[in-house]
């Protein structure tokens, strides 16, 4: 009997255990944030490159397609109730509110977190994070806080870049191949959307990009320092920020409508 | 040096075209700019019913827009929603007379006020009431007197 709630207990607590651990780490991200964002600026401006700049091409293609295909759903369906014109109506709240935060962040886990999550984890293995701690250097200021930095400034931004791709390639299908009028589509689009509806896109950008970097960073940070502690990380890395995004997605939308 | 260069340009690079990414959804993609409106008088008129108007609804004459509904709200004494409008002062000549009707822009369209221009020599201004307002068509009601109608005439 108490095998069987230690066997139950034991992987629940141990959730609880890492789950506290990664808050007082985040804590601790926030509290060297300052120093390193004044101090070490050129450290954050090199991981934004790493981060940001190296993924639009993918978050750019990404985009065109997710907005064609979501112009060709939505005139092929309003196609039915001869309003085809509400077609950038319904690609735009699509890509502005749901689509453009979480496949953005989503990208970013794939092309940008797994490498935060290995190099970080590699770092651990080969003890270059001990090396720094005995040269008197925090690693927190000069390895992860530029990192996390580099991910929280980065996401917001391909957020925008995505959804503004995505619309584009919106009007590209809907426009030029399918024959919805342009005055149509655009007017429709403005009259229906708010500013309002926008922030909240920008609201969930920037909420998944602290989570989707804080995630990548705390794996390769908690990683076992072997070879496949490492790639345990990066794998879960992708995966606990996919739930993370997607569960937090959820809960933003519901407390905004 | 010369890669510090190239990540430096490339970071500066993606920064720019994201707040442009930014900027564009901000200010493009958002029903703000046909009707910017600094420099304008506020008008009330009272409806008996306004269906689904909702505030920032555009307010048209001619078919143009020429102001906004900034508030709606409902008085309990005389059982009436008083709708509070805001006009462009450029357009400070219409008669004090004229008619207000909430309209629907197209069959499923959303609801705006439409001016008739009356023929009095006062024109409305700062404070000053719409008198003669006409209430939102609402299409249930339209179908029920419809069905009323077919049915008596039988």
């Amino acid at each position: 009997m108490t095998r069987l709630l230690r066997e139950v207990f034991s992987p629940a607590l141990e959730f609880v255990r890492n789950f506290g651990a990664m808050v007082l780490f985040f804590v601790q991200l926030l509290r060297y944030t300052p120093w390193t964002f004044v101090r070490r600026f050129g450290l954050v401006v090199g991981q934004v490159y790493n981060a940001g700049a190296l993924s639009i091409v993918i978050i750019m293609v990404c985009g065109l397609f997710v907005g064609g295909v979501l112009g060709l759903q939505a005139f092929a369906n309003l196609e039915r109730f001869n309003a085809e014109e509400a077609t950038g109506i319904l690609a735009a709240f699509a890509l502005v509110k749901e689509i453009g935060p979480v496949i953005t962040a989503l990208l970013f886990a794939g092309r940008a977190g797994t490498a935060l999550a290995s190099e970080i984890g590699l770092m651990k293995a080969t003890d270059q994070l001990s090396a720094m701690e005995m040269m008197a250097v925090n690693p927190m200021q000069r390895v992860l806080v530029p990192r996390f930095l580099g991910g929280v400034i980065s996401v917001p931004l391909l957020t925008a870049v995505f959804t503004m791709v995505g619309l584009l390639g919106a009007h590209l299908v809907a426009v030029e191949l399918l024959g919805v009028d342009v005055g149509a589509f655009w007017q429709q689009l403005q009259q229906a959307m708010d500013v309002e509806d926008v922030y909240e896109g920008i609201i969930k950008s920037i909420v998944f990009g602290v989570v989707a970097s804080l995630l990548a960073v705390w794996e390769g940070y908690s990683a076992v320092p072997t070879a496949e502690g490492v790639g345990r990380a990066t794998t879960r890395t992708v995966v606990a920020t996919a739930i993370a995004v997607l569960i937090l997605d959820f809960m933003i939308t519901a407390s905004l409508i | 040096m010369r890669q510090n260069l190239a990540v430096e340009i490339g970071t500066g690079l993606f920064v720019l075209l994201g707040i442009g990414a930014l900027f564009f959804l901000t200010t493009q993609t958002t029903g703000r700019n046909d009707f910017a409106g600094t420099d304008t008088y506020t008008v009330q008129a009272r409806f008996e019913n306004v269906g689904s108007l909702k505030t920032r609804a555009p307010v048209a004459m001619s078919g143009v827009t020429i102001g906004r509904v900034t508030n709606i709200e409902f008085d309990g004494e005389s059982l009436e929603a008083v709708v509070t409008l805001v006009i462009d002062r450029r357009f400070s000549q219409i008669p004090d007379d004229s008619d207000a009707s909430i309209l629907t822009a197209g069959l499923l369209g959303s609801q705006y006020i439409g001016l008739q221009a009356g023929g009095s020599e006062l024109y409305l201004e700062e404070g000053s009431e719409i008198l003669f307002t006409q209430s939102a068509i609402v299409l249930e009601n339209l179908i029920g007197k419809f069905l009323v109608k077919s049915g008596s005439d039988e």
